[in-house]
């Protein structure tokens, strides 16, 4: 029973006067205010029982699919009240003050002077004080350039011909994420598939193909390229010249008259490519065509008749344009 | 402690603190001196604080993050409760990704907590330096604050790029296929530099998720936490700026001491900001990542683009025109450069610069512990303003696919708009602030009295 | 040799029943289609003729031998009637033509041969599998989430309301700039695990919450400005204001 006592004598008490205080004060005096303490009690218990509630939705399999939900609201909720709290405190419940306080010296010439005044007396017994100035120099550049030059071991930034190379080779066989070889017959008109070099590595930006077949009437290749669309199957680096993502769209129409015509689109930075004409960039901030590889049919399956028309991936200072036609 | 409650001098146990402490470390007159430090009242004097609260949320999700993830590239077989990926082949990095939102209880209350917090983080960036580029806060002495303030702000963008590239999802595998490209794009050394950050081309040896994982679990938050640390400490040794005021003044800072006053407030707020952040985390989904599935070189979808504050770049990336500078047989500028990596470059210059540029420009070489309200500092806010309009319609111009997408406005012809807007409009906005505030400036002082231009 | 009889009796009955369907079907298309698709679906070039039915100028392609697969298409989707030919073919609410008369001019169409309406399986199709094709064949236009996309030229529809017939026939017809993927490239099963995982992607599993458009980070900017940005500007003015005492 006491406790319920106090318990009421608590909520109902408005909590004894200050005694007297000692004579310089700090902190300026205010009249205390027992209402906002019961908000802010109010406001803490909330947030205990925010916070409790927590336990039990951890343990409660049942709420699996609801559960980041509340633990979000029982958690956030928590802080919520707690900053409420904080709050009517800061508003209600500590005493209003506005002091004054002086900015610090904007310098201290003295000191400043002092300082050189010591560095200077401390270089005294020496007499060659550019030489060894130099020496030191010399000898922090060394050490400098000595313990940098792990860094070199991060990868390997002098071999940029690997950003040239492709498994592409005469002869490699088409295959699509399957595995399967991409047969000749399995392009269709106004399709598209994506085929990798048989055997290699899939990941590399010289690996991925897009593959289409077009109407041979239509093909208005480089000169250069007699022979790479056996059939009018193309196949073009699926890596866009632009910034390297994989060239995902193929807009191909089914009526010519009344649609754009056929293009690849990079769906990053919308670079759009003539699969009819050697790759041409027709839109986007692609800088450069998109590579070709010349393609053979053997035995109904499509192989690489060589390698890409030019350098795959996006453009950077090694890109040599040479026999490229561009935009 | 019974009897201290109600009204008695400060209960035994602060005393017995503080003489503990001041005995140990001979702090008491330092904590006397911070209790009554003087801190200016403005709202808009707690931006920062807001960031350095994210930042805290963010250490803290972060932590419970990393005992879980797994940074490695090792392919694996997906036998988690997501149907759509059963089966399905994926790095070791996204598995445990997946397994966090869907298998570890709480989990995805950290990873949406963890990722809400940096793109809030970095909202509280960009609101605290507009305040204090517009309010002339930057100035002598505090120009060092400025340098260090926007050393976090680059540091906490690639923090946050690292961060969600660091699941190998589809989405932010693309973002590090263009991240790789900008590199690549760099002249002279692009190259060099791409095969030395990933440790070989793209998509990297095994070692590059390891190399982005370390760097932001550990190289940028302590390079955060350490310029933090200056950024804080240097505002303290000068004080904070205030505005003009009744007893303010270049001599007289005027404001809430820290107790009782200023405490409640802060704690108030750091409690503010991790009970948003947690909402969020727990009612609104962030990065999906199980419906993106995991990133593969030759994939790609519609629609991706990167997290807020990096959505300046890939509007940059966009507007270019299609051309690569070349000489001849060479390539010199290819054209991912100039809005991945130039446009940035030109803005943190910019930045960087704008201190003893303005210092130079208008000859104002004092101290200033005063700030100025924008309008009394027309040049400035009006470039400023310009700047800021610049960025701004490059990032708009950056989400132009999902506006083509949402209000059936063709894409060609909003990227031609946009070429032309981004340099229409902030000369616009340079004159149009510039009367702006020249007309306000009329209005607080009477007609027929000078008004003398900062 | 009853059960014969009533089947036979049941067959005579039901020809008419089609018979009447590619009649109406004639009378509709010549209402509504001629003018673009030309007499006997022969397609109409571009200047070949002047203003037709409903004032359009017809350009359209020929129609003899796309079948009632490529017939239902267009017309469950409001892709057609198109009042301008040079406009993008898009999903109409409402349908211009009833069910029963869309029935009558596929009848119709598919009269002159031609693919029949597919009838898929998503049931059997495999989710893991149709994630996989999805992202390889589909995501680069139709995106991750189904939510559409764009390219120069034109849009590729959100695929919130189609059916798994639609997503059957616009995979095998490749309606306007859309590619086709033949049998040989997506079988019956591949194409039913496709649609199996466009029925889940429609209502996604959004273990986080609210899903705000599915579509990634521009609604989450959007919320961390406009949310998360506003409220806490507002508790900062809150805070930073000195309360009147």
């Amino acid at each position: 029973m006491n406790w319920l006592v106090a318990l009421i004598a608590l909520l109902l008490g408005r909590g004894r006067r200050r005694h007297a205080v000692p004579p310089e004060r700090v902190v300026a005096p205010a009249t205390q205010r027992p209402g906002a303490e019961l908000v802010v009690i109010a406001l803490l218990a909330l947030a205990s029982l925010s916070a409790l509630a927590f336990v039990p939705i951890y343990a409660l399999d049942s709420l699996r699919h609801l559960q980041t939900q509340l633990f979000g609201l029982s958690l956030g909720l928590a802080f919520a009240f707690l900053s409420a709290a904080c709050i009517v405190v800061a508003k209600t419940l500590v005493p209003e003050e506005q002091i004054v306080d002086e900015y610090s010296e904007p310098e201290h010439a003295y000191e400043q002077a002092t300082v050189e005044q010591i560095v200077d007396e401390s270089g005294s017994r020496f007499t060659r004080r550019r030489l060894v100035k130099l020496a030191a120099g010399g000898a922090g550049a060394a050490l400098g350039a000595a313990l940098v030059t792990p860094a070199a071991s991060l990868g390997p930034f002098l071999d940029v011909d690997q950003l040239r190379r492709t498994a592409w080779r005469r002869g490699v066989r088409l295959v699509d994420s399957d595995d399967k070889p991409v047969r000749a017959a399995d392009v269709s008109t106004k399709s598209f598939l994506t085929a990798f070099p048989e055997g290699a590595d899939r990941d590399a930006v010289g690996s991925p193909l897009v593959v289409v077949r077009l109407d041979p009437d239509s093909l208005e290749l480089p000169v250069d390229r007699e022979g790479w669309a056996p059939e009018g199957i193309v196949a073009y680096s699926k890596i866009c010249t632009h910034a390297g993502c994989a060239i995902a769209l193929y807009r191909t129409p089914l009526h010519e008259p009344t649609s754009s015509k056929s293009a690849f689109v990079c769906p990053c930075h919308y670079s759009t490519f003539d699969p009819a004409a050697g790759g041409k960039v027709l839109f986007g901030p692609a800088g450069r065509n998109l590579p070709q590889l010349p393609l053979m049919i053997e035995n109904g399956e499509l192989r690489a008749a060589g390698d890409f028309s030019g350098p795959i991936g996006p453009s950077w200072w090694g890109v040599r344009w040479g026999n490229q036609h561009r935009s | 402690m019974v009897g201290c409650a109600l009204g008695e001098p400060a209960p035994v146990v602060i005393r017995r603190a503080v003489r503990f402490l001041d005995q140990r470390s001979g702090t008491a007159p330092l904590i006397r001196k911070a209790l009554r430090y003087v801190f200016p009242d403005h709202w808009s004097f707690l931006l920062g604080e807001i960031a350095l609260y994210c930042f805290v949320v963010l250490v803290g999700t972060g932590v419970f993050l990393t005992l879980f993830f797994e940074p490695s590239t090792e392919h694996t077989t997906y036998h988690g409760s997501y149907g759509p990926l059963a089966g399905s082949e994926m790095s070791q990095a996204y598995r445990s990704a997946v397994d966090m939102s869907f298998e570890v209880k709480a989990g995805l209350l950290m990873r949406q907590t963890h990722h809400w917090a940096a793109d809030v983080f970095l909202v509280a960036i960009v609101l605290h330096l507009l305040r204090v580029f517009f309010t002339g806060a930057f100035r002598k002495p505090r120009d060092l604050v400025w340098y260090v303030g926007v050393m976090m702000l680059g540091a906490a963008m690639l923090e946050g790029f690292l961060g969600y590239s660091l699941v190998d999802d589809l989405l932010s595998g693309m973002g590090l296929a263009i991240a790789y490209s900008v590199v690549l794009s760099i002249p002279l050394i692009g190259g060099n530099l791409a095969l030395l950050l990933w440790d070989g081309p793209f998509p990297g040896a095994d070692t590059f998720l390891s190399r982005m994982y370390i760097t932001h679990v550990l190289i940028l938050p302590v390079l955060i936490a350490v310029l933090l640390t200056i950024h804080l400490l240097l505002i303290v040794a000068r004080h904070h700026t205030q505005f003009r005021g009744p007893r303010a003044s270049e001599r007289h800072v005027v404001g809430t001491p820290l107790l009782p006053g200023y405490a409640p407030r802060s704690i108030g707020l750091a409690f503010g900001v991790a009970a948003v952040l947690i909402l969020l985390g727990g009612l609104v989904q962030i990065n999906p990542i199980w419906q993106w599935g995991p990133f593969e070189t030759a994939q790609a979808t519609n629609g991706a683009q990167p997290d807020w504050y990096l959505g300046w770049l890939i509007g940059g990336l966009r507007l270019m025109p299609g051309f690569d500078v070349t000489i001849g047989d060479y390539t010199l500028v290819p054209n991912a450069f100039w809005g991945g990596a130039l446009f940035p470059l030109v803005v943190f210059a910019f930045l960087f610069a704008w201190p003893s540029l303005e210092r130079r420009i208008t000859g104002d070489t004092a101290f200033h512990n005063l700030l100025d309200r924008p309008r009394d500092n027309p040049f400035r806010t009006a470039v400023g303003a310009a700047m800021a309009t610049w960025v701004f319609c490059v990032f708009v111009a950056g989400s132009s696919d999902r506006v083509a997408v949402w209000l059936k406005i063709s894409y060609t012809a909003q990227i031609w708009f946009w070429r032309g807007a981004v340099v229409a409009l902030p000369i616009a906005a340079f004159v149009f602030t510039r009367r702006l505030c020249d007309a306000l400036r009329e209005e607080d002082a009477p007609a027929g009295v000078r008004i003398v231009q900062a | 040799m009853r059960r014969v009889a009533a089947l036979a009796l049941l067959l005579v009955l039901a020809a008419p029943a089609r018979a009447d369907d590619v009649t109406r079907g004639r009378r509709l298309y010549v209402q509504g289609c001629i003018s673009c698709h030309g007499p006997q679906l022969a397609g109409v070039r571009a200047g070949t003729q002047p203003r037709g039915a409903g004032g359009v100028r017809g350009a359209g392609p020929p129609l003899a031998g796309v079948g009632a697969q490529a017939a239902d298409l267009y017309l469950s989707t409001g892709y057609m009637p198109l009042q301008d030919p040079n406009d993008q073919p898009l999903r109409k609410t409402p349908l211009r033509y009833s069910e029963d008369d869309i029935r009558a001019l596929v009848a119709y169409i598919g009269s002159f041969g031609g693919p029949p309406i597919p009838q898929p399986h998503p049931e059997r199709g495999s989710l893991s599998q149709g994630l996989r094709l999805f992202t390889e064949n589909c995501a680069g236009c139709h995106q991750m989430g189904v939510q559409g996309g764009i390219m120069p030229g034109a849009i590729a529809p959100e695929l919130l309301h189609a059916t798994p017939t639609q997503i059957a026939e616009a995979v095998r017809v490749g309606p306007y700039v859309m590619p086709r993927f033949t049998r040989r490239q997506l079988t019956d099963h591949e194409l039913d695990s496709v649609i199996a995982y466009v029925e889940r992607a429609k209502h996604p599993v959004d273990r986080g919450g609210w899903g705000i458009g599915h579509i990634g980070p521009i609604p989450e900017g959007l919320v961390a400005w406009l949310l998360a940005g506003v409220v806490l500007l507002g508790l900062a003015r809150v805070i930073g204001e000195r309360s009147r005492s």
